[in-house]
């Protein structure tokens, strides 16, 4: 989230859209029902059912799965097209005068540069121009119809309400009403936020649905701003925090990235990734990377990271591409891996397609599960019947299932959909011979390093010397844990202005990142987490729930990251002059007497800079404002284009009906043997969309008894008009069909979806839940991932279980 | 001293000598309607925080016992945390059913192994699971590392075993299980944030 939880109290428009809070958190709701209580808001929800958020919504729009791009773009131009926009704020805030390279174009749904036989772009037509100071040229009178707003007014002039209504199915009057209601935010005294989960992350346009809906906030100028902003509703209780530290395939600790294998030059590696600013008297704050990356080398290398062999930089993993789950699942099913290692992670469940996962894991010579529950990855190897049908006799692997902690038996942290840091206490002991996880962790890695040191082995350096100073190496406690992310002082840290001013001691913990220096003098696991534990001790642990300006910031309740800051762009709610463009809910202004920036929150700039000097609020973007242009950063575009689902009830795409490659997004990958496993509408005629149960968790809760009585059997939702065709009533049992499998299910018959009307035929949507599987204390079912595709997203690859294609059937007696 | 009814025979019934109480003059108050005693008010109370969704609601948990030595403390009840500032003593249903899950008869209690074509889990110590684990991780690495790729560049990765990460796990976890990770030039590498 930009913003947070409390937060949401301040808006006076609320578009749940992508994502359906009321049910899948509930508690966050309640912000949002505060709102409407207190501030006299009003919540609108575009969603293809008619969910408990909706149920309770000022206005509710339904819409096709998969749609939503041309739903925003469609927003989009009303918002240009009836001048509803926040003029002062796009104007300085944006880069809407920036002029764009001559050679970019967009042509019949595929932008310049594309490749059909790699199926992605080169992407070097999709830039500024630039001037011989190497800043971007610009056009302040935004006439240049190569400037980045006359290009996004054309590009979103194609999609008219008529458009959106065909490809949507939404009626015209319904998203027309949302349109009013919405453009209303861009007075400065009105503010929207956005609300969106999975709705939009799961599609194979998903990070390009999030994006148009970002530059929506954009247009109306809801950035930075108490009551608004683009607010992730983050799925699980530390998928920010993982996130956070870098736990993916590409990643490193605080955003940082991972060098490809071309990277061979250090020096080179680290300028790509501190970027000069593009334009005069701009922060561009990530050209402080090297701070953070030596600091995090020393963190893990010590002493045996030094300058002379840059830092270890050798001793990292280079990527040849992202092994991101779905790339995995692929190697492993092509017989290219060996061993797997589930911590808490239940892919059989989680992951797309089911029996590609399925004869994935069989493939492999061993598997490690880590969890504290009997999860359906462990026992995939096992005949379950109907829901794991499996000869166990021709499976090889070698399953080693260990237990470990839950959330009431450790301390630790865990980041909130808030970015707030809190730090939690352990209760009680775990059942029988249970161990905490960072327990399991060290077991696993001191035989392993006992084995290199005693054996030798392959390039055993980093593991010989990777940083273990834990008090008892086997048990490295939460706390060391969380001072090490943390950072300290390796010597002493002088102000860079006064050589003679020590800031931080050799040895005590640092107060922030800006402490942080890149000739090796710091040590920080995760530069963002700096400042969680100072030598003021743990500000995770704080629970002061005051709130001295009523807004909810609540600073001394545990600790946020960046720098205990609460709403992101923050510097953004002020005009250009600094002063808040709506006062009544001040979040920092300029203090022109003591000469610096303050307020409820910690300002997201340079602390001391006059807004005369005319620094954006966009400190982390080397333009320092924000891009509707998105340059070379996305895979499939620089602006967002609507494409149907890689599964859709249609043939092609309404907005360009003749070109076949721009009927899916181009750019998602597809690997060679899925496209078969892909269904077409006369066989797979209805949408399916998946999605979660107020009383269930993934697939936790059908271990929970109290879970198990309140929601104990499979269903599917079926809309009353699809039900009448195929003769279903509530109650009956219903195959549901998609070309990778099958699962059974009772069906809930309900007016929550409706079919629509889209290119002049009705579409019908089925609902799935996901909660069940063939382990646990609820009743057996089928794992809903059984239907989906194995297909994700072009920027992030989550895969597609938002929008897909399927059949429906009665049986007549449970097989 | 001051004792109910209850207590008063609590403390009458613990030991020899007890009935002489009454005649050194302290006698229990007069009898009232009996009501059971509030069951949380001798438990100790333990701040945490929900493992659900990322609302991050503040719980308390409650546990019998008082910490003490041997003393073992059984979670027997857990509920919304009024002082958290986002959750406001709130739960959803399924937060309030928490007490299932840290109780849930499918809580895993020790290694187990299930050996190549096998269709039965047999139970295994630790230090014999990490002993093979770490053998075939080894083994697998050792066959697997690659150095240098075709083009002589230096890559140092190991990609013929991955590993998932888990977005329940705390920072403190999910930090050493990176530096875990990366150390053995792992690239297969992922969390929950991507699906």
């Amino acid at each position: 989230m930009t913003n947070h939880w409390v937060d949401i109290k301040n808006a006076d428009l609320i578009l749940i859209m992508g994502g359906n809070a009321a049910e899948a958190h509930p508690c966050g709701f309640k912000w949002v029902t505060e709102a409407k209580a207190y501030r006299k808001a009003r919540l609108i929800v575009v969603d293809p059912r008619f969910t408990r958020s909706a149920a309770v919504a000022d206005y509710y729009a339904p819409i096709r799965a998969g749609s939503d791009i041309a739903f925003l773009a469609g927003l989009i131009n009303y918002l240009l097209s009836h001048d509803k926009i926040h003029h002062d704020y796009v104007r300085s805030y944006t880069d809407f005068s920036f002029l764009v390279k001559a050679d970019f174009g967009f042509e019949n749904g595929i932008f310049t540069g594309y490749d059909p036989e790699k199926h992605s772009y080169d992407k070097a037509s999709w830039g500024y121009q630039l001037g011989d100071d190497g800043f971007v040229l610009t056009d302040p009178t935004l006439q240049d119809p190569r400037c980045v707003y006359q290009l996004m007014k054309a590009h979103y002039a194609r999609y008219t309400p008529e458009m959106v209504s065909t490809i949507c199915g939404t009626p015209q009057d319904a998203f027309l009403k949302v349109c009013e209601m919405i453009a209303e935010t861009s007075a400065s005294d009105r503010v929207m936020t956005i609300m969106y989960a999975l709705g939009w992350t799961q599609h194979s346009q998903g990070s390009q649905m999030i994006r148009t809906g970002a530059m929506v906030q954009l247009l109306l100028g809801n950035i930075g701003k108490p009551g608004g902003g683009m607010n992730a509703l983050r799925g699980h209780s530390n998928i920010q925090g993982l996130t956070d530290l870098g736990l993916l395939s590409n990643l490193l600790p605080g955003y940082m990235t991972l060098a490809g294998e071309k990277e061979q030059d250090f020096a080179a590696y680290l300028d790509k990734r501190s970027p000069k600013p593009l334009r005069p008297g701009q922060l561009s704050y990530m050209q402080n990377y090297p701070k953070f990356f030596v600091s995090t080398m020393k963190a893990w290398f010590g002493d045996a990271a030094t300058a002379e062999n840059n830092w270890a930089y050798d001793w990292l993993p280079k990527l040849d591409k992202t092994h991101d789950i779905l790339q995995v699942f692929e190697d492993m099913n092509a017989g290219k891996m060996n061993g797997y290692i589930c911590q808490g992670f239940n892919p059989l469940a989680s992951a797309p397609c089911k029996i590609k996962v399925s004869g994935a894991l069989s493939k492999l010579k061993f598997m490690v599960v880590i969890d504290p529950l009997a999860t359906e990855t462990s026992e995939f190897w096992q005949d379950h019947g109907e829901y794991n049908d499996v000869d166990p006799t021709k499976i090889a692997t070698e399953v080693f299932r260990l237990p470990s902690t839950c959330f009431a038996e450790e301390d630790g942290s865990l980041v909130s959909s808030s970015r707030v840091l809190q730090w939690h206490w352990k209760a009680a002991n775990p059942p029988g011979e249970a161990r905490a996880d960072q327990e399991i962790i060290a077991g696993l890695f001191l035989k392993l390093r006992e084995l290199y040191a005693k054996d030798g082995g392959a390039f055993p350096d980093p593991i010989l010397n990777l940083t273990w100073r834990y008090k008892q190496p086997h048990f490295p406690s939460p706390e060391e844990l969380a001072r090490e992310f943390n950072g300290r002082a390796l010597a002493d840290v002088t102000d860079p202005k006064d050589a003679t001013k020590v800031l931080v001691k050799k040895g005590e913990q640092l107060n922030g990142f800006a402490e942080l220096r890149a000739d090796g003098s710091t040590a920080c696991g995760c530069w963002i987490f700096a400042g969680a534990w100072s030598e003021k001790g743990n500000l995770m642990a704080r629970r002061d729930n005051s709130d001295p300006y009523g807004i909810g910031q609540t600073l001394d309740w545990a600790w946020a990251w960046p720098a205990n800051r609460r709403v992101l762009y923050n510097r953004a709610s002020c005009d250009p002059a600094g002063k808040p463009y709506d006062p009544s809910r001040m979040l920092v202004a300029w203090d022109g007497v003591n000469g610096r920036w303050g307020g409820s929150d910690i300002p997201d700039f340079k602390p001391d800079s006059n807004p005369t000097d005319g620094m954006g609020p966009f400190i982390m973007n080397p333009e320092g404002v924000a891009r509707f242009f998105a340059v070379d950063k996305m895979a499939d575009g620089p602006f967002p284009e609507h494409y149907e689902p890689m599964e859709s009830p249609l043939a092609n795409n309404p907005m360009h009906p003749d070109n076949p490659l721009a009927r899916a997004n181009p750019a998602a990958r597809v690997f060679k043997g899925d496209w078969d496993s892909f269904g077409k509408p006369d066989q797979f005629p209805y949408v399916a969309t998946t999605y979660r149960l107020t009383e269930h968790f993934h697939y936790w809760t059908k271990h929970c008894r109290s879970s198990s009585v309140i929601q104990p059997e499979q269903f599917v939702e079926i809309g009353e008009t699809l039900a009448a065709e195929r003769g279903i009533r509530s109650g009956d049992h219903v195959r549901v069909r998609s070309n990778r499998g099958h699962i059974v299910a009772v069906a809930v018959v309900t007016k929550r979806l409706r079919s629509l009307s889209v290119e002049g035929k009705q579409v019908h949507t089925v609902g799935i839940p996901i909660h069940w599987g063939f382990m646990g204390v609820a009743r057996n079912g089928y794992l809903t991932n059984t239907l989906t595709p194995f297909v994700g997203d072009a920027n992030t690859q989550t895969p597609e279980f938002k929008a897909f294609l399927v059949n429906v059937e009665k049986i007549q007696t449970i097989v | 001293m001051n004792l109910s009814r209850r207590q008063f025979f609590k403390v009458c019934a613990a030991g020899a000598g007890t009935t002489s109480l009454a005649l050194l003059g302290f006698s229990p108050d007069a009898a009232l309607a009996e009501v059971r005693a509030f069951k949380l008010a001798n438990a100790t109370e333990t701040r945490n925080t929900c493992p659900y969704c990322s609302v991050g609601c503040g719980i308390l948990i409650y546990t019998l016992g008082d910490r003490s030595k041997n003393a073992h403390a059984e979670v027997i009840h857990i509920e919304g945390d009024p002082d958290h500032p986002v959750n406001r003593g709130t739960l959803c249903p399924k937060g309030a059913g928490l007490l299932d899950f840290v109780q849930s008869e499918n809580r895993l209690k020790y290694p187990e192994y299930r050996a190549p074509n096998s269709r039965e889990w047999q139970r295994i110590t630790w230090d014999d699971a990490f002993t093979r684990i770490a053998r075939l991780m080894k083994e697998d690495r050792d066959a697997n590392f690659v150095a240098t790729n075709e083009a002589g560049q230096t890559v140092n990765r190991w990609l013929s075993t991955g590993m998932l990460a888990a977005s329940a796990s705390s920072n403190e976890t999910g930090y050493l299980t990176h530096k875990f990770a990366r150390s053995l030039g792992m690239l297969a590498f992922d969390n929950q944030a991507r699906v």
